[in-house]
């Protein structure tokens, strides 16, 4: 038992190992097709292993991809495709500058309040899809796609109406109001790793427990994996669907709040653009489990942060936005076939086990 | 039975465009927002609808063939660069057929995942879309940074050369060097008529000014009806994303028309991203779709999976942002649009015993007239929304009369199922 479970880890990790592998070639095959060195970039991108603040940097980057892809990954625990982050990201982003702007509260209290709100926020925009998947059966991939257009479109037009605060003259950058210091989440390493990434790692502990050692996570990953099973062994498909999108919700409301209580201290155009749909390809990566998602965001850091230094040799960034492509491709279609591959092994051992014993009586 | 009925929807679309124009008619004579039917404002409603309708169509070939395909604009994205790379080398139809080749070979990517390795259609989309503007841009510092008009994200400026058609007679096109007379025009300015001037005003919309691509997307409307509903390739097609099992038992080749008809699919999405770049603008711009893929995908629900239905969703999807781009005035005069079109829908569906839906419409309604009375602007941020909000609308009220292809974006893998 304990054999099995070593060797599906093994396979596991070896086959998401060689996806990024696969990628790294494909990458280089483009690189030397554009005329530019593939050993020449990877040294250079690589290389950037060895700098302290590269290294800081990839930790403050991965913050928000691991907590975009728990979002992600706890609807995917029961097939449920939560497209939808980033629209439900940039809600609560505005939601949190307006609402901690407002208030007063001591330090830790203040932080706490932005951070319930955004999981609010969040949570009450991802309630839509899953009110609209549970009543009226519309499919979540379609209204999360809708819905983070309206989103979109919504947030831009309450900014622009009502939330910029009168900047300074001469700057062109508009903003909300500042959020008062006691919202500010200290930086570790002072404007290059902020404290959020200890909530994003304390997120992805919570997510282990609730999924693997609750009754809730059980009945999720058994809705999952047998929906009609599932449902005869008396849960609710109507209720893991909400509770597991609002959860959803709540944590892409959290996403954001490393750039807006970390960084930024106000909302803008673009802040944490990207960050709810780059936690898709995390979350596959990291084949939804905390771990994976851990070393993926870690990886999908790095890249983000030393892709910069590419540019100095004159090889375009953009190659790591390839590569990510590449990777998320990759990692579904070599699972598939390790799949089909490990059915196949069972199969030919139940076989082989039949074999011998008919032959022995 | 399945081609008369596409049919009756060509016809029932005829019908509801000739109902719409009233309402716009009468709204036009109570606003006095003149441009709400004029021509220039529908024919630059077809130029808008245009790569709408297209990556519709995209859509449509898709999920028809039971595949679904979320990466419409990632293809897209593919569509423009490769569009305003031809259409710059050479002009803008060279553009157009390297976008489309460039794009089928993008859908038999998708294919390849999804019909071959059996991965996941929405990741695969998903990776495609974010491969496809990684591609691009790493692209567009390759081979047009450092050229004459072109930059890190954008393309030097296309040849063009794409067409324009008028009609003789009827709106003043040429016949040889003869500017023939301008008849609808003439019709159209008699402002103080009802109905007459927006006919006129419409049918010169779609008779002047049109681009000649634009000509050719609208003739795939029912060239794609022809297709998928009176020849035995498209029966086969649709036999795949209605019950795969069916068709193979009776020895359909799915899997090759799976292919076939994502490789269709991923170049109609390619000439959607060309219509952009090299006829709607003359440069390819790094984010120039902003989202059409998906308006597409929503225009392939709104239309019920119907060539003719994609056709309805694209115009109205267009109208609202060619009108905005015509004057900003004009758009409170949708509201209005809205507010009556809802009267007319809450009556319908109280004939039908539908008591709290018309209830709800009709409230709908008068929100919607009061915000007419009350606003000066719409916000551009609302019409940028609209056809999300439709959709999403369509998707909540009238789920019973849609009809998806039952197996799309079904897991399926041939030989599994004896």
């Amino acid at each position: 038992m304990k054999n099995q479970r070593l060797q599906r880890v093994l396979v596991t990790s070896a086959s998401s190992l060689l996806a990024v592998f696969v990628a790294l070639c494909i990458c280089a095959v483009i690189l030397l097709i554009t005329g530019k060195d593939p050993i020449q970039a990877y040294s250079t991108l690589f290389g950037a292993a060895g700098d302290i603040k590269v290294l800081q940097g990839t930790l403050n980057r991965a913050t928000p991809l691991m907590i975009s892809a728990a979002a992600v990954a706890i609807g995917f625990k029961m097939n449920l495709f939560n497209i939808g982050v980033e629209g439900q990201m940039r809600v609560a982003l505005l939601a949190t500058a307006v609402a901690g702007a407002a208030v007063d509260l001591p330090a830790p209290l203040h932080i706490l309040f932005c951070l319930v709100v955004a999981m609010a926020t969040g949570a009450i925009w991802a309630a839509f899809a899953g009110w609209l998947k549970v009543k009226r059966g519309v499919n979540e991939v379609i209204s999360t796609i809708m819905l983070n257009f309206v989103a979109l479109s919504l947030v831009a037009w309450a900014f622009d109406s009502f939330f910029t605060a009168d900047s300074a003259p001469g700057v062109l950058l508009v903003k909300t109001k500042e959020l008062p210091p006691s919202a500010w989440f200290p930086d570790i390493v002072d404007r290059r790793l902020n404290g959020m990434f200890f909530i994003a790692v304390l997120v992805l502990v919570l997510f282990y427990v609730l999924v693997w050692k609750t009754k809730f996570g059980f009945q999720l990953r058994a809705s999952g994996a047998n929906a009609g099973a599932a449902r005869v062994t008396g849960v609710n498909p109507k209720r893991m669907v909400m509770i597991s999108m609002l959860m959803s919700g709540a944590l892409a409301g959290l996403v954001g709040m490393r750039a807006l209580l970390g960084d930024v201290h106000a909302y803008q155009n673009n802040l944490a653009e990207q960050q709810g749909f780059n936690g898709i390809a995390v979350a596959l990566l990291g084949r939804n489990h905390p771990l994976g998602i851990f070393i993926s965001a870690l990886l999908f850091g790095y890249l983000g942060e030393a892709s910069g230094r590419l540019q100095l040799e004159d090889i375009p960034k953009e190659i790591t936005t390839i590569m990510t492509g590449i990777i998320v491709l990759a990692v579904v279609i070599i699972n598939e076939a390790v799949k089909r591959w490990d059915d196949k092994r069972i199969q030919h051992k139940a076989a082989l086990a039949l074999a011998t014993r008919v032959v022995a009586q | 039975m399945k081609f008369l009925q596409t049919f009756s929807v060509a016809r029932r679309t005829i019908f509801l465009s000739l109902g719409f124009m009233m309402v716009l008619s009468v709204v036009r004579l109570i606003t006095n927002a003149n441009d709400i039917t004029s021509s220039g404002t529908i024919s630059s409603t077809l130029r808008v609808a245009t790569p709408i309708l297209l990556a519709g169509l995209a859509g449509l070939w898709a999920e028809r063939v039971g595949i679904v395909n979320i990466g419409i604009e990632g293809m897209m994205i593919i569509g423009t660069w490769f569009g305003g790379y031809g259409a710059w080398k050479w002009g803008s139809w060279a553009g157009i057929a390297l976008a489309i080749f460039a794009g089928s070979l993008v859908g038999l990517l998708h294919a390849l995942a999804t019909v071959r390795f059996n991965v996941n259609h929405v990741v695969s989309g998903i990776a495609i879309n974010i491969l496809a503007a990684g591609a691009t841009e790493y692209l567009s510092i390759i081979f047009f940074k450092g050229q004459k008009g072109g930059g890190e994200s954008q393309s030097p400026t296309g040849k063009g050369g794409y067409g324009e058609f008028d009609m003789p007679f009827l709106t003043g096109g040429r016949v040889g060097s003869w500017r023939s007379p301008d008849i609808l025009g003439w019709i159209e300015r008699k402002h103080d008529l009802p109905l007459l001037p927006d006919l006129a005003g419409f049918a010169r919309g779609l008779l002047s000014d049109v681009y000649v691509p634009t000509l050719l997307a609208i003739a795939l409307v029912p060239l794609t009806g022809y297709i998928l509903w009176r020849t035995r390739f498209g029966l086969r097609l649709r036999s795949s994303g209605e019950s795969p099992q069916a068709g193979e038992s009776l020895g359909v080749p799915i899997n090759r028309l799976r292919y076939q008809a994502m490789a269709v699919s991923g170049g109609l999405a390619g000439f959607a991203g060309a219509y952009l770049s090299c006829v709607f603008t003359s440069t390819y711009r790094q984010g120039q779709t902003g989202g059409q893929g998906y308006i597409g995908l929503a225009t392939t629900i709104f239309g019920n999976w119907n060539p003719f239905g994609v056709l309805r969703g694209a115009i109205l999807f267009g109208f609202p942002t060619a009108l905005k781009f015509r004057d900003e005035k004009n758009v409170p005069a949708l509201l209005l649009v809205v507010a009556i079109v809802l009267v007319v829908v809450a009556i319908i569906s109280f004939t039908r015993q539908k008591q709290i839906l018309a209830m709800g419409l009709l409230f709908g309604s008068a929100l919607s007239a009061t915000t007419y009375f009350l606003v000066d602007e719409v916000p551009q941020e609302f019409v940028a929304a609209t056809p999300y909000i439709v959709t999403i609308l369509v998707l909540v009220g009238a789920q019973q009369q849609l009809r998806p292809p039952a197996h799309a974006g079904a897991a399926y893998r041939a030989g599994e199922n004896h």
